[in-house]
């Protein structure tokens, strides 16, 4: 076959210092490649790797402000979404409520059954949603009406005389809790 | 049986040589022959090479993070040096990569010219090398400006503004250039455009010329070499030479990571047009041009700013048609030679005494010094990520109105935000209600809220009765969402 030459061509006396300079030459492209690659990989990399899946926490109020609570109060929650070099800031509305025990808790508004927000009222002394008139008690226990299960507890702590809370959305219609990411 | 494996290697390169010519293709490149044989002093050409190639993939990658616009270029790039792995050291490889190759281009210019390597038949080589000096030289102007720090955004200013000084069409380019007569968002999308496509095409396609117009005329050899037909007994190109410019790439490529990793590369807080201190300083290889151009006013810039650069341009530009003897050694070319000292020397002067006007000047050290600390605070302060356009819009339009606040806060108390969503964002309950007032008159919204239409009424939305006063606030708020 015409095509078919022999690879090597050169001179034997000088194929091995040839070679020699060739895996050389393959050496030196390959640390040049890995230098090159190995910081823009891992920048590549970053959003995929160093993302922050914890989730922030949201300043509700001072815990002094929630001492002498007898009734579910409404707060509204700044929620800071990183998306990469940019913030958005939304706000939601969360009730802070004392549980059986009399400990701080922070109950969203979100009504677990189609997601209306969910008003206190103070006649009744108890949350009933306007849609669908589901109703709960202060502490978010249901107590009648098509929602699913109580009003959703959120993720709540106090930190140096603040009461924080991270804000989660839920899954509507479900019996038990589903965060949603 | 199988062949054995070198046999198999041998048949598959045949087979993928009769469909690309790759062999011949790669033996024609590696077999260029070398009067004299190898030498250190020929690697400058490959360093740049592969010095254009590292700011292509650096560039590439730091447009992945990079926004062209003058509201979020400066935060991007932060993001890129504060926060994104390896993002100081890749945006460091690409800043000092342009110094880089303003110290390899000056090395190769050199080296070419003591060479006397433009003689014989090379006048387009060395013409398509002045075409890339060029072009260089706007990638490391455009570049500057990209992101949008102080520094940036005044040197481009007055590297813009010296464009005006040119007669007639001067002002006419400035604003081309600057997209406007003021610098803006406009000027760093024509900057981004011109470093990212524009000027790297012409320089790929000169790139390829030039190397093109090299191989056509064969190396020069040796200073004793006669440039038009070599005596000397050559070489071919690979290995020796080869691995002489892989050593020298191997050596650009640990520096510029050192340098790299131990001095990143700064940013200011970003451009601020209003500060009417700033004292703008181009980077290095501009500071010789800057002091230059300090010397001429008036009557005279014309020959300062185009006459005497416009004469040392054209000498260096044409230099191989007027020096046209084979003569190479450099004591046996004193006025070229001479030239060409002078010219570096002159720049190299320039640079020295613009540096010690910023020392000797008390008031100039004191702001440049405060500009170097302004530097230092701001790459020390945490990022911090830039509030999106969307956040809050609904609130912030509210309080805009002092009855749109009121009106929210009966939005509230009648609990319409529990069907239609905080600020009338919408629910599963009910429709958003963002927008409502561009479809209807406030009249039609007020008769609405009271005598909700069928639909309505069927969704399960109450007749709302309201005194006048505060009927009025909740339209306002309702109008407000936008």
């Amino acid at each position: 076959m015409p095509f078919l030459e022999p690879p090597n061509d050169k001179a034997p006396d000088g194929k091995n210092r040839r070679s020699f300079l060739a895996a050389l030459l393959a050496a030196g492209s390959a640390t040049v490649g890995v230098l090159l690659a190995v910081p823009v990989i891992r920048f590549t990399l970053h959003p995929v790797l160093a993302r922050t899946t914890e989730k922030s926490w949201s300043d509700v109020g001072k815990i002094q402000e929630f001492q002498s609570l007898n009734a579910p109060i409404k707060r509204l929650v700044s929620i800071e979404e990183q998306d990469g070099w940019r913030k958005t800031l939304i706000e939601k509305p969360v009730y802070v409520s004392k549980d059986t025990r009399g400990g701080l808790i922070v109950l969203s508004a979100v009504c677990p059954h189609l997601g209306c927000t969910v008003p206190w009222l103070e006649k009744e002394s108890k949350f009933i949603c306007p849609c669908h008139r589901g109703v709960f008690s202060a502490d978010g226990t249901l107590l009648g009406g098509p929602p699913p299960r109580n009003m959703d507890r959120l993720r709540s702590k106090i930190e140096g005389g603040i009461l924080k809370t991270q804000y989660q959305f839920f899954r509507q219609l479900t019996h038990n809790e589903e965060e949603l990411a | 049986m199988n062949p054995p494996p070198e046999e198999r290697h041998s048949r598959f390169r045949a087979w993928l040589d009769s469909r690309t010519g790759l062999d011949s293709l790669l033996r024609h490149a590696l077999d260029e022959p070398i009067p004299g044989g190898a030498k250190i002093a020929y690697v400058f050409g490959s360093g740049l090479l592969f010095l254009f190639v590292s700011q292509i993939v650096t560039g590439v990658f730091l447009a992945m993070y990079y926004v062209p616009s003058a509201d979020h270029a400066h935060t991007t790039v932060e993001y890129i040096t504060k926060e994104v792995t390896s993002g100081s050291f890749l945006r460091g490889l690409h800043a000092y990569g342009s110094s880089a190759i303003i110290i390899v281009l000056l090395l190769h210019i050199t080296q070419t010219f003591l060479y006397g390597s433009y003689k014989g038949r090379r006048e387009l080589v060395w013409l398509a090398g002045c075409v890339l000096l060029m072009l260089m030289l706007g990638m490391a102007f455009t570049g500057y400006l990209l992101p949008w720090d102080q520094k940036a955004y005044f040197a481009t200013t007055v590297g813009t503004n010296i464009l005006s000084e040119l007669p007639w069409i001067g002002n006419a380019l400035k604003r081309l250039l600057r997209g406007g007569t003021e610098m803006g968002t406009l000027t760093l999308s024509r900057f981004f455009v011109l470093h990212v496509f524009l000027i790297p095409a012409f320089i790929f396609a000169f790139v390829a010329i030039h190397v093109y117009f090299f191989r056509k005329s064969g190396a020069a050899g040796p200073i004793g070499e006669d440039p038009l037909e070599p005596k000397l007994q050559s070489e071919p190109f690979y290995p020796k030479q080869l691995v002489m410019d892989m050593g020298f790439t191997i050596l650009i490529i640990v520096a510029l990571g050192i340098i790299a990793y131990f001095w990143p590369t700064e940013l200011g807080p970003k451009a601020d047009p209003s500060d009417t201190q700033f004292l703008p300083r181009p980077e290095w290889y501009y500071i010789p041009v800057f002091q230059y151009l300090k010397y001429w006013h008036g009557s005279t810039s014309l020959i300062g700013i185009l006459l005497i650069p416009g004469i040392v341009g054209l000498l260096l530009v044409t230099v191989p048609f007027f020096d046209r003897s084979l003569e190479r050694r450099p004591w046996k070319r004193p006025v070229s030679v001479g030239l060409f000292a002078v010219i570096l020397l002159a720049l190299g002067g320039l640079g020295l005494l613009s540096h010690r006007e910023d020392l000797r000047n008390p008031g100039l050290a004191a702001q440049l010094k405060a500009q170097r600390d302004a530097t230092k605070e701001f790459m020390q302060a945490k990022f911090e990520p830039e509030l999106s356009g969307g956040s809050l819009l609904a609130e912030n339009a509210a309080l805009a109105n002092p009855g749109a606040a009121k009106g929210k806060e009966i939005f509230e108390g009648q609990s319409c935000n529990a069907c239609h969503g905080d600020n009338g964002v919408g629910t599963a309950a009910a429709p958003k209600l963002i927008g409502v007032g561009e479809k209807y008159t406030s009249t039609q919204i007020e008769v609405l809220l009271q005598k909700p239409n069928e639909q309505m009424t069927a969704g399960g939305m109450p007749p709302v009765n309201l005194k006048d006063d505060e009927m009025k606030a909740l339209i306002d708020y309702l109008r407000s969402l936008k």
